[in-house]
């Protein structure tokens, strides 16, 4: 391999899109409107979009001539670097949408420190992204807001979402080793050093949508090390089964 | 308005459309051209949202990524189709609530062959190539209906619906230069998609009980078994570009009429299916239903948030 850290770096940011457009790839047809139907789905074509994106270029910087293919479905679930936020299941829209806002954050944040990414290839996809992820951002926050500060039920709904998710959330910011070694060349972005500027942004987002800030100081991590929660396991059986069925083959 | 006052509305309306001009929401239209169009248009809506439910059933599985996010776009498509279509009703004088009740209690119909099971991913291709492929034969001439809303919204639609057609195609393709495998599978998904995509363009001309008005109104140029013969006549000679066989041992080109003959339809499976009693005609209706009565207490959110912020921007005002 020609520059491990930067394939795994590489993965470390692109398996969170994929892992998130296939959570939301399984609600096509399935909303509360017409509307939000089209734009969780459009949402789903633009974190799938941009993780193929990625992978080609980590094919490329891997150097074994595999395909974008190869790196999304035919790993073993500890390969997958994502955080454990994005595989939580759709739990209920608050849980869809709150899972989104609380990815969404960040994503941008990070989108906009990789754009300026001595690594050219990275800074593009960047620049892209960032276009997309804004109106993500956008689309998740309207709705925590409307939940939360919409009638009794939704309120506590979209509390119990928060609430669960929460725990997820500083996960987010660990750096891996290989992140540590992109930061130093100055092609990743440390994500620790936006954390502050995420937690004051959600938090006023959630006091202004008429929700209570979790308190909690446990967090749970281990996606980034490949210890992922039951769910990964379903998910990938899903993501995976044309290619561990039928192997070697063009679709 | 007396009688006769109505009858001569009716003949400038008639006359109106025998110009080939465009009947707008707002000009007079008589109620049965109403009702018409609102049961047309809005099975036509019915059918784009309950056409996601089998192809979404395949996003999380599609086999590669380039396939994954061309079916996420195709299904993303068919809700828009879907919402400016309702769109189009409502201008009728109907809500897109009162629509999706017609839906979920039965009462409104869309297209049978959404109450088919996709079973392999080879059916993502023979949907796209035969029901899409079905569907604009429909669709096309629509493009030209009297309707306004109607027509300017099937002019979108259709140009979309070639898209899928050929993708599905593509895919399709795909599989047949693949493995012998994959060949198998997309035989076996033209071997169960064959009859009901013949049994999409409706009921045989003797049997067709709306078909006399549509023709007047532009809503239909053709009668169902020209449509029919249109299709099969475009489709098998792609089967042999496929190097697929069509699943008809009565199919023939026939040199006199210069189309293609075919056997007897199961007219018994296309009224049982119609009926209600396909193999996933309950499990849509739950997969419409259940997403509507989950989302209640979101759109009611939204309601409320909405009547919320108007109120906050009133007492600002004042």
């Amino acid at each position: 391999m020609n520059n491990k850290d930067l394939y795994n770096y590489i993965l470390g940011i692109a398996d969170n899109s994929l892992i998130l457009g296939q959570r939301l790839g399984e609600l096509c047809g399935h909303g509360p409107t017409l509307e939000t139907d089209i734009a969780g789905t459009n949402i789903s074509l633009d974190l799938i979009g941009q993780t193929r994106s990625y992978y080609q270029y980590a094919a490329k910087i891997q150097g074994e001539g595999k395909s974008e293919d190869d790196i999304a479905f035919l790993r073993l679930e500890r390969d997958y670097k994502n955080v454990l936020l994005v595989e939580q299941p759709n739990t209920h829209f608050g849980y869809v949408m709150g899972r989104q806002y609380l990815f969404d954050v960040y994503h941008l944040l990070l989108m906009q420190g990789l754009a300026n990414s001595a690594d050219e290839t990275l800074a593009a996809i960047a620049k892209k992204g960032i276009k997309e992820v804004s109106y993500h951002k956008r689309f998740s926050g309207d709705w925590v807001k409307r939940l939360g500060d919409g009638t009794e039920e939704s309120n506590e709904k979209m509390q119990e979402a928060i609430d669960d998710l929460w725990t997820y959330t500083d996960e987010l910011f660990d750096l891996t080793e290989s992140d540590e070694k992109m930061i130093s060349e100055g092609i990743g972005v440390d994500a620790s050093a936006f954390k502050n500027q995420y937690y004051d942004e959600v938090t006023a987002l959630l006091k202004e949508a008429n929700l209570q800030v979790p308190e909690g100081k446990y967090f749970i991590r281990g996606g980034k090390k490949g210890v992922h929660s039951e769910h990964m396991g379903y998910l990938l059986a899903d993501l995976q089964y044309m290619q561990r069925t039928y192997p070697n083959m063009e679709w | 308005m007396s009688e006769k006052e109505i009858k001569s509305l009716e003949e400038i309306f008639e006359a109106r459309i025998a110009r080939d001009e465009k009947i707008e929401p707002k000009d007079w239209m008589p109620e049965k051209y109403r009702k018409t169009h609102i049961r047309q248009i809005s099975q036509h809506a019915h059918s784009e949202i309950v056409g996601m439910l089998p192809e979404g059933n395949w996003i999380t599985r599609a086999p590669s990524l380039r396939r994954k996010a061309a079916l996420l776009a195709k299904v993303q498509d068919e809700a828009g189709h879907g919402l400016y279509l309702y769109a189009a009703c409502e201008t009728l004088g109907v809500s897109r609530d009162e629509l999706f009740e017609q839906l979920h209690s039965g009462k409104a119909k869309y297209s049978s062959i959404f109450n088919y099971p996709t079973i392999t991913w080879a059916d993502m291709g023979a949907i796209g190539w035969l029901v899409d492929g079905a569907a604009i034969i429909n669709q096309v001439p629509l493009c030209n209906t009297s309707f306004g809303p109607y027509a300017r919204a099937m002019v979108r639609v259709c140009k979309e619906e070639s898209f899928h057609q050929r993708q599905g195609f593509e895919i399709m393709l795909k599989l047949c230069n693949g493995t012998p495998e994959q060949k198998e599978m997309a035989q076996d998904a033209l071997n169960r998609w064959w009859w009901p995509s013949l049994m999409m363009l409706g009921p045989t001309d003797a049997e067709s009980i709306h078909t006399e008005q549509s023709m007047k109104w532009k809503l239909k140029r053709k009668t169902n078994d020209e449509l029919r013969q249109q299709f099969i006549d475009q489709t098998v000679p792609q089967a042999d570009v496929l190097g697929l066989t069509i699943p008809d041992p009565d199919l023939k080109w026939n040199e006199e009429t210069g189309h293609y003959d075919f056997g007897e339809i199961d007219w018994d499976e296309f009224w049982q299916v119609v009926k209600g009693h396909g193999p996933c005609n309950k499990k849509r209706m739950k997969d419409r239903v259940s997403a509507w009565e989950n989302g209640a207490w979101v759109r009611d959110a939204a309601m409320a948030y909405a009547e919320k912020q108007e109120n906050k921007k009133v007492a600002k005002a004042s």
